[in-house]
């Protein structure tokens, strides 16, 4: 799937000043054969398996089957660690940035789930982490910035723009510009400039790995008829789709974040509204006006709530290999009460959008529907409650 | 064959940089900033005043290499209406008004956009001498970009850092035609804690290397001190957020012509 350069065909790239060169190149040259080794290798598995508690379950959801008239099953990314399948990649990229010698770890975070995954791990290796968390994200996501700070990671709202995730993202930039040689940037999503698209992608790719062995198990063969993943930056999806992505039998779902509708002008669904263009370092498609400004996304969800879309699902949509159906705020809200009431999991907001693919797409009774459970939804207790208006 | 206008046009770098030229004055701001219109006269005003080159700013919504201060005036010329097209309306009539060299910078997105061929061709046509996109890195630059800079005389100007590599500096210097901007410090933007040590070091290091091209040191440069300092080991100094900051305090509503010079002459003086 990646090319040379990093390049997913036209998307990708590492379009960066200067000041980041240095940092990206060494990343560039030495991310794979870090990963690649066997120590890197044993260590890591160890962690996912002893700390983050994996391998996550795949669930086969009865009452969500039956209701739906096929066969879904849940990968449980919501039972991990932390509550989301954030920690795969912070995992990983904690143990990168030990190889890389450097002390400091800066993140974003939209959710707040990236950035309590990557507060975790800086906790677990005694690293100084520092959330850059947009200050509209701070006050929808409280919970998860009250464990930022139990972890011992310094929340720093981002207080220009929309005051969101792609804010949280500028400034996390801007401080690694300003502090480039003790620092390492944990990027939370498969965004960003080359290597982290694939770097992070590489990470996630347990989530399909483990989808393989689970459904030889379960069901005597290795691959479903369907993925399905909610799509912010991609990394969940990414980590779904990875072992999935040559393999024609399976079609590759995404669910971006409509808001409250394509056409409402309060969207962030990115491949349905956006063009070509260069986003944090990499070309790829996004929400810009025609003269090239960003335009500010909306989504109730924090962790979808961002203009741009990694490379790898950019040229994924390009080539017709994955179809992405834009998911709006009710739809989504109503598919995590689903969720609640007839399986007994709350989900993620994003995770939710996932789940409202279901009754877009015709499933007959024997498919395979795999949905990729990203998150839990006890960080969103406070919107499901407005929502619905349960106290 | 290059036509006597175009060469013209790329000679006015290269005389503001004749070997005896030294403490030469670059001044950046950010079109539109602080008022949609004031794009060709403030660039009128810096030429009388003295300054010796003009970088004039293209906003974006999410410029990732600059402090808060530019940030403001990115997001105040936004939404005064700045776009490429506005600005290029504006500048028209540049060479009937101005004789110093011009640079654009910009981030590459609403270049892109506009599309860069035509970018390129409208930038020469209205008589713009080089191009400062800080995040065209120049692997991209020299695979996709530089015949197009190059079939319209553009001088595509490079950064470096205390952290460019020697065998990188190389490369660029072989690949600049109009002047190396050497990022005094790792940092974005609009710092203000004079120069340091250090910072020193770095400047002699790049001094004694061997290079063709003229250099000029920007970021963090904010004063007559900072400037003349940063004047002991690069032909000039560049100066950016310390203007827009000027131009946006203006307590006594000074005129913007008067306000544009006081600057120019307290850093020239
Ligand atoms: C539970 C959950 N799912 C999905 C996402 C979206 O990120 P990505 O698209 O990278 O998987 C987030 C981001 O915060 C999240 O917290």
């Amino acid at each position: 799937m990646l090319q040379e350069k990093g390049y997913y065909g036209q998307f990708g790239g590492a379009y960066i000043p200067e000041m980041l060169y240095p940092n990206i190149a060494s990343l560039q040259q030495q991310y794979i054969s870090i990963i690649e080794h066997a120590d890197f290798q044993k260590e890591f598995e160890y962690l996912l398996k002893q700390y983050v508690g994996r391998p996550s379950p795949l669930y086969k959801a009865e009452r969500l089957s039956e209701h739906f008239q096929t066969q879904i099953y849940l990968k449980r990314e919501d039972l991990n660690h932390t509550g989301s399948h954030k920690i795969n990649n912070t995992i990983g990229q904690i143990l990168l940035a030990k190889q890389l010698g450097k002390a400091k770890i800066i993140a974003e975070t939209g959710a707040g789930q990236h950035g309590v995954a990557t507060a975790t791990v800086c906790a677990l290796m005694g690293m100084e982490c520092i959330v850059y968390m947009g200050e509209v994200d701070i006050a929808r996501q409280s919970p998860n910035v009250a464990r930022m700070k139990l972890l011992g990671a310094k929340v720093v709202p981002a207080t220009s723009g929309s005051r969101t995730l792609k804010d949280a993202t500028n400034e996390a930039m801007r401080h690694w510009i300003n502090h480039p040689d003790d620092t390492h940037y944990i990027i939370g999503s498969v965004v960003g400039p080359h290597p982290y698209p694939d770097m992070v992608a590489r990470f996630q790719s347990v989530i399909s790995a483990e989808i393989k062995t689970q459904l030889q198990s379960q069901v005597g063969r290795e691959f479903p008829d369907y993925v399905l993943a909610c799509v912010g930056g991609g990394s969940n999806a990414a980590g779904a789709f990875y072992h999935f992505l040559e393999d024609e039998r399976v079609q590759l779902i995404g669910a971006e974040a409509a808001g409250l509708g394509v056409e409402s002008g309060k969207s962030a669904a990115t491949l349905a509204l956006g063009t070509v263009g260069i986003l944090h370092g990499s070309k790829t498609v996004l929400m810009q006006t025609t003269d090239g400004q960003v335009v500010e996304p909306h989504s109730i969800s924090a962790g979808l709530d961002y203009p741009g879309i990694g490379p790898m699902h950019a040229h994924l949509a390009d080539i017709n290999r994955a179809t992405f159906y834009p998911i709006t705020d009710e739809e989504a809200m109503q598919a995590g009460w689903q969720l609640s009431r007839l399986e007994g999991i709350i989900p993620a907001i994003e995770t939710a959008h996932a789940l409202a693919i279901l009754p877009k797409i015709s499933f007959k009774k024997e498919d395979i529907v795999v949905i990729n459970l990203s998150g839990r939804g006890d960080k969103d207790l406070d919107t499901y409650i407005r929502y619905f208006e349960l106290i | 064959m290059r036509s006597v206008k175009q060469t013209t046009m790329q000679k006015r770098i290269q005389v503001a940089f004749e070997k005896n030229k030294k403490e030469l004055l670059t001044i950046y701001y950010t079109a539109g900033f602080p008022n949609l219109n004031d794009t060709l006269t403030i660039a009128q005003t810096l030429e009388s005043a003295g300054a010796d080159l003009i970088e004039i700013g293209i906003p974006f919504s999410d410029p990732i290499a600059d402090g808060e201060v530019i940030q403001q005036s990115n997001m105040v010329a936004l939404q005064n209406g700045m776009s490429v097209s506005v600005l290029f309306e504006q500048l028209s009539q540049l060479r009937q008004h101005v004789s110093l060299p011009v640079l654009l910078m910009g981030y590459l997105n609403p270049i892109l956009q506009y599309g860069i061929e035509n970018f390129c061709k409208k930038a020469s046509e209205i008589g713009i001498d080089g191009l400062i996109i800080p995040d065209l890195p120049l692997e991209e630059y020299e695979q996709h970009y530089k015949s197009i800079f190059e079939q319209y005389h553009l001088a595509h100007v490079f950064l470096i850092t205390p952290f460019t590599s020697p065998e990188r500096i190389a490369k660029i210097d072989e690949l600049s035609e109009g002047f190396i901007y050497m990022v005094s410090s790792a940092s974005i933007t609009g710092k203000t804690q004079g120069i340091s040590t250090e910072q020193k070091q770095y400047f002699e290091r790049i001094a004694n290397m061997p290079l063709k091209t003229p250099k000029q040191i920007g970021f963090g440069i904010y004063d007559r001190s900072s400037f003349q300092t940063a004047c002991q080991y690069a032909q000039g100094a560049i100066i950016g957020s310390a203007f827009i900051k000027h131009l946006q305090a203006n307590p006594s509503k000074t005129p913007l012509e008067l306000l544009v010079t006081q600057f120019v002459k307290e850093i020239k003086a």
